[in-house]
């Protein structure tokens, strides 16, 4: 093998497979490059979801306003909650956990449209992970509009703790992303992990505390939700909005050691694999 | 002469799944077992060839022998498993027109997906979404969803966009019988400009008559090995008769089938 590059004009870019970093940071670099296209793809799929359709992208805000109030109904019937301002409490929660849920499944469902594109033309395959996150942001985002509106209806205050909302929102984006790249690596190569996920998901909604407080949970039932990343997650959204204050740092600190690493992690497993993606066919 | 595309030594090994194990279940199973899961299909055996800015070179062979590995090879999109590919400036892949084309978006929302699949931004898309209408003649129907044009009209789109691009190396798989006969003659003229401002181009074709009119030089490929590399008449023409001749016995390797020195 012959280490003398060929004699090219030094402005084009060259692609050379036996050059070229540890495979985090190329993937890192060609998604970067690629942002574009998932700016393209988060709105083919929300212009798609809603083109044909009578209402559009209110269906973002209704699907929301609608859960909420059958889950208030029914919790509020059914567990005598004691929780005050229970729609607003409920759905600080709810907004944020179908965030999560809404993000990590999309990146599990993502796989077939990837390799269909990605057996066609380059593209590195992070960037459909990082279109399904950036789609369900744009939904979170959209959706806070009818809690808005909860909050007006309700007469419920206004906090200025509001602002640290970017953070929360990062912080969620972070875990999400780790866990899409787990099951989007995962579900590339079995077909049974989107459905196994789907149930998952199901349970982990109910273990985490979203349409109940952990007070009405006994003591020694806590640690499986101690141990819980959505507990910590959840109160930092929550928390701004529902009791105007910022997340403590017992609150604050596990999020942001249990989204960095998760997203780390999820990456570099993610990354391990990239090459394998295209050789699996 | 620069080289724009070179390849040394290329092995592309697939991992073809011994029996299709497609749940976590059973591979838990099978790993408990220590069985072995993948076997490694070799699609290239060690491929060596150069094509130089300007050239068009063609790639023959039959059916399975290598060649669409190879251009992927070359477009990035499968690392070689071994040996090593380098390739000199923006590489445009027209492997399957059409790609990620989306029936409820309209024209122009298309264009801009297909510009973004191809790694431009917005802007730069921007520019060139009107010149690529125009070359695709739909600019009446830019702004109608996409399901409501003829495959004719949505592939003359996607033709457009993907030359349009302005790539260095151009890939292409037969993916040049487009639209009516008029349109092809306007495919034909683009791909002669392209020859002609002296950009690049690999170009797949099971048509050796295609191979001799276009490219100067051609490569044939069998079971992943090249067999003979040299001007396009003279490779195509063997190629020709080794398929004629029934394509049974295994083809010799000319002396021209060396690795090109370096």
């Amino acid at each position: 093998m012959s280490a003398a590059a060929p004699p090219v004009r030094a402005a084009l870019p060259v692609y050379d497979s036996a050059r070229g970093g540890p495979a985090a940071l190329e993937e890192a670099r060609a998604l970067w490059a690629y942002r574009g296209l998932v700016h393209e793809l988060v709105v083919r799929d929300i212009k798609v979801r809603y083109k044909r359709s009578i209402l559009g992208l209110t269906w973002t805000m209704l699907g929301p306003l609608l859960n909420m109030a059958t889950l208030t109904l029914v919790f509020s019937a059914l567990l005598k909650t004691s929780i005050a301002n229970y729609p607003v409490y409920f759905m600080t929660g709810f907004l944020f956990w179908n965030f999560f849920s809404q993000s990590t499944s999309a990146a599990a469902f993502q796989t077939q449209d990837a390799n269909a594109i990605a057996k066609r033309t380059f593209v590195p395959r992070s960037v459909f992970v990082a279109a399904a996150i950036g789609g369900a942001l744009v939904n979170l985002v959209l959706s806070l509009v009818p809690l808005l509106g909860i909050l007006a209806v309700t007469k419920f205050p206004f906090h200025a703790t509001w602002i640290f909302l970017p953070v929360s929102i990062l912080m969620g984006a972070l875990f999400a992303s780790g866990i899409g790249f787990f099951l989007f690596t995962l579900a590339s190569r079995f077909t049974d992990v989107r459905e196994m996920y789907t149930v998952f998901v199901q349970v982990w909604f109910y273990l985490t505390p979203v349409v109940y407080h952990i007070s009405i949970v006994p003591v020694r039932y806590r640690v499986p939700i101690w141990l819980n990343p959505m507990y910590y997650l959840v109160q930092t959204f929550r928390k701004p909005i529902y009791d105007g204050e910022l997340p403590p740092l017992d609150v604050f600190l596990p999020s942001l050691a249990v989204a960095v690493v998760c997203f780390l992690a999820g990456w570099l497993f993610f990354c391990r694999r990239r090459d394998s993606f295209a050789l699996m066919g | 002469m620069s080289v724009a595309v070179r390849l040394e030594g290329v092995h592309v090994g697939y991992l073809v799944p011994r029996e299709r194990i497609r749940s976590i279940k059973e591979y838990a199973i099978r790993k408990l077992k220590r069985r072995i899961f993948f076997d490694q299909f070799e699609a290239l055996r060690g491929v060596s060839f150069e094509v130089g800015t300007g050239e068009t070179l063609g790639i023959v062979g039959r059916n399975g022998a290598g060649k669409s590995t190879a251009l992927r090879v070359i477009g990035r999109i499968i690392p070689p498993t071994g040996g090593r590919v380098i390739v000199a400036g923006r590489v445009a892949p027209i492997l399957e027109l059409g790609l990620g084309l989306h029936g409820e978006l309209t024209g122009r929302e298309n264009v801009m997906l297909q510009g973004a699949l191809l790694g431009f931004s917005r802007a730069e898309m921007k520019r060139r979404l009107d010149r690529i209408v125009a070359f695709a003649e739909l600019e009446e129907f830019v702004d109608a969803p996409l399901r409501t044009f003829s495959t004719g009209m949505a592939a003359r789109l996607a033709f457009s966009v993907a030359t349009d691009v302005d790539p260095d190396v151009l890939l292409i798989d037969e993916a040049l019988a487009v639209g009516d006969e008029r349109f092809q003659l306007k495919c034909q003229a683009r791909m002669n400009e392209f020859r002609r401002s002296g950009k690049t181009i690999v170009f797949v074709s099971h048509s050796t008559r295609l191979i001799q009119e276009i490219c100067n030089r051609a490569v044939w490929i069998h079971e992943g090995l090249v067999v003979s590399q040299g001007p396009a008449a003279e490779v195509a023409e063997a190629y020709h008769e080794w398929s004629v001749g029934g394509g049974d016995a295994p083809p010799l390797p000319s002396p021209a089938a060396r690795p090109p020195s370096s």
